[in-house]
């Protein structure tokens, strides 16, 4: 029934290359798809087409919007791949990088570095400390889990929600004790936005969503494994406890390195592997590459609604990824079957 | 396939540490191809004993031997190539079809991470759809089959899986008369060493070599049906009044059940 994997394949990159030229073309200056990819041609080789555009485009093209869509498939296809582990080995379909608790420990990092420490060690502080803060938070979910002796599916994701919580009430009262005056650069944290990106710093999620994502691939049996339940996973010879934490930790790396860059952005990872199983069922070999390209391809679609509605003020685009999200999670609802 | 023989001594387990012992010492040999049934009553043990044998629990005391070797003392990857167990965890819909539930049972045989299927992989999933009569379910959802299905698929998985020893619990829960039947005329023929917990003890009683009657964590007997099952055991580990009667006209045995002391004032 999922007999034709390459064409689905090809159809997906193709989507993605043809989103990706979308992105960079729409925007307050809007830019000749041609154009986009003359730049970009020219870039990888330079001299290779008659330079016929601005100084100005391509800056436009090639330092904003060009690391802004990359980052923005990066995330999208990180949270997604997060989102479709965690339903697994929780064995939780609402399963999403919010249960562990991740992104609000990086809010937490970045508002502690945006109200109070201050840059001390220069641009990367925010995204530094956004890191921290969200493996902290999966640490004390850990602990948390271990103390409370919670390390079955639904226990572990308990553990996570009251982790959450807690760290929430810390990153609002640190936001109550700073200057209100800078509350509007916490609002982009608390929010999402992928106005940040720089090709500089374009390699620290690249290098963690590489990593991470092969070492879920490699595990895709695994995953299948856990949706049958925990006994029957260990009876295959998977090492149930150790496996669940291993992936939470492996989410935490994802989720922590693209909150650090574009703050929170909610309810991709839960949205995009139900599509993803729609599409080509529920085998994790094929569910894993297929939430990556579609939420790929999502963001990069919810980030040009997020700079288009409003243009030119960019809108944070966790309120575009809410609110479909929203909306999907109710038409879900009213299916009576989640996939 | 191939049998094992199965080997446990003085086999204890409690929750936690220190906590008051939910199976105390429990020792029997069973012979490679020999059906063991475990019965008792709600919270007897059962279940405990089951899941050290799958190697889910870790013994407090004692040990799980198959064909001579420790279970705990083998990586898990290989225990799950000798054992294999048909629980009743009910799977979670995540779109998997049949056809690939059943071929998780091939995933502790491979070699490597990548979780290809070789020839002999496949050979065994068709076999073991095939004898469950689940070939053209193979590209169902879990979701959509009936309860006697699902018990079906989660079969195949077991056997896909090769074992030596298979592990039941309580496989006729929730299924009508036919496939009740069904289930039982398959663990029969089966040439493996099985164990089952059973609810029902005429039906233990019928398919089993040898039975393990467990009361409060306690064996009370072990041994053929006839052996362990007598009324005085029954009436006690069960808190009814057992009698064995004969059926005509197949002349065979069965027990019925009575509540105790009926009529007496409470």
């Amino acid at each position: 029934m999922h007999a034709r994997p390459l064409s689905l394949t090809m159809g997906g990159i193709a989507l993605l290359l043809v989103s990706l030229s979308f992105a960079i073309s729409i925007g307050a200056v809007q830019i000749p798809l041609g154009t986009v990819w003359s730049v970009f041609l020219n870039k990888l080789s330079p001299g290779l087409i008659d330079q016929t555009w601005s100084q100005g485009r391509e800056a436009i093209i090639w330092e904003i919007r060009f690391p802004r869509a990359l980052l923005a498939m990066m995330v999208g296809a990180g949270l997604a791949m997060v989102g479709a582990s965690l339903q697994a080995v929780t064995r939780n379909p609402l399963a999403d990088p919010h249960l562990l608790g991740i992104s609000s420990g990086g809010a937490f990092g970045a508002i502690l570095a945006l109200l109070h420490t201050g840059l001390f060690i220069g641009l990367l502080t925010v995204p530094l400390l956004a890191f921290l803060g969200a493996l902290g938070a999966t640490g004390l979910v850990l602990g948390v889990s271990r103390f409370a002796n919670a390390m079955t599916a639904d226990r572990l994701v308990l553990a996570g929600v009251a982790v959450s919580f807690i760290i929430m009430a810390g990153a609002n009262v640190l936001i109550f004790l700073g200057d209100p005056r800078a509350h509007h650069v916490v609002v982009f944290w608390m929010l999402g936005g992928l106005g940040l990106a720089q090709w500089s710093q374009l390699v620290y999620p690249l290098v963690v969503l590489i990593m991470c994502s092969v070492w879920l691939l490699l595990r895709a049996e695994n995953l299948n494994a856990m949706t049958i339940g925990d006994e029957t996973a260990s009876t295959l010879g998977i090492p149930v406890a150790r496996f669940r934490l291993s992936v939470f930790v492996a989410g935490a790396l994802i989720t922590g390195v693209m909150v650090a860059f574009s703050g929170i952005i909610g309810f991709v990872g839960l949205m995009i592997p139900h599509i993803a199983r729609m599409l080509v069922g529920g085998d994790y070999r094929r569910v894993l590459p297929a939430s990556a390209l579609i939420g790929a391809v999502f963001l990069l679609w919810a980030d040009m609604a997020a700079r288009t509605v409003m243009a030119p003020e960019d809108m944070p685009i966790g309120i575009v990824t809410g609110l479909v999200g929203g909306i999907f999670f109710v038409w879900l609802l009213a299916r009576r079957k989640v996939a | 396939m191939t049998a094992a023989s199965l080997s446990v001594q003085d086999l204890s387990w409690s929750p936690g540490r220190g906590g008051e012992p939910l199976l105390h010492s429990t020792s029997f040999d069973l012979a490679a191809g020999r059906v063991l049934g475990i019965v008792g009553p709600n919270g007897a043990g059962k279940t405990t004993l089951l899941r050290m044998l799958y190697r889910y629990y870790r013994p407090a005391t004692g040990t799980v031997h198959i064909d001579g070797e420790d279970i705990w003392t083998l990586p898990a990857r290989s225990v799950a190539q000798r054992v294999a167990a048909v629980l009743q965890e009910q799977p979670s819909d995540f779109a998997l079809t049949i056809g690939e539930i059943v071929a998780l049972g091939r995933a502790p045989h491979r070699r490597g991470f990548t979780g290809t299927t070789g020839a002999h992989d496949k050979e065994m999933i068709d076999r073991a759809l095939g004898l469950l009569n689940l070939h053209g379910l193979a590209d169902r959802h879990l979701g959509t089959l009936s309860g006697g299905e699902r018990q079906r698929v989660l079969v195949a998985r077991a056997l896909a899986q090769e074992p030596r020893l298979l592990i039941l619990d309580e496989p006729t829960n929730h299924l009508d008369i036919r496939h009740q039947l069904e289930v039982l005329d398959l663990i029969r023929n089966l040439p493996l060493t099985i164990v089952t917990s059973l609810h029902d003890l005429n039906l233990a009683a019928d398919l089993c070599d040898d039975v393990l009657l467990l009361n409060s964590g306690h064996t009370v007997g072990f041994g053929t049906p006839s052996q362990v099952l007598s009324e005085t055991a029954v009436s006690n580990a069960f808190l009814v009044e057992a009698r064995r009667e004969r059926l005509t006209p197949s002349e065979s045995d069965h027990l019925t059940f009575h509540l105790q002391n009926k009529g007496q004032q409470l």
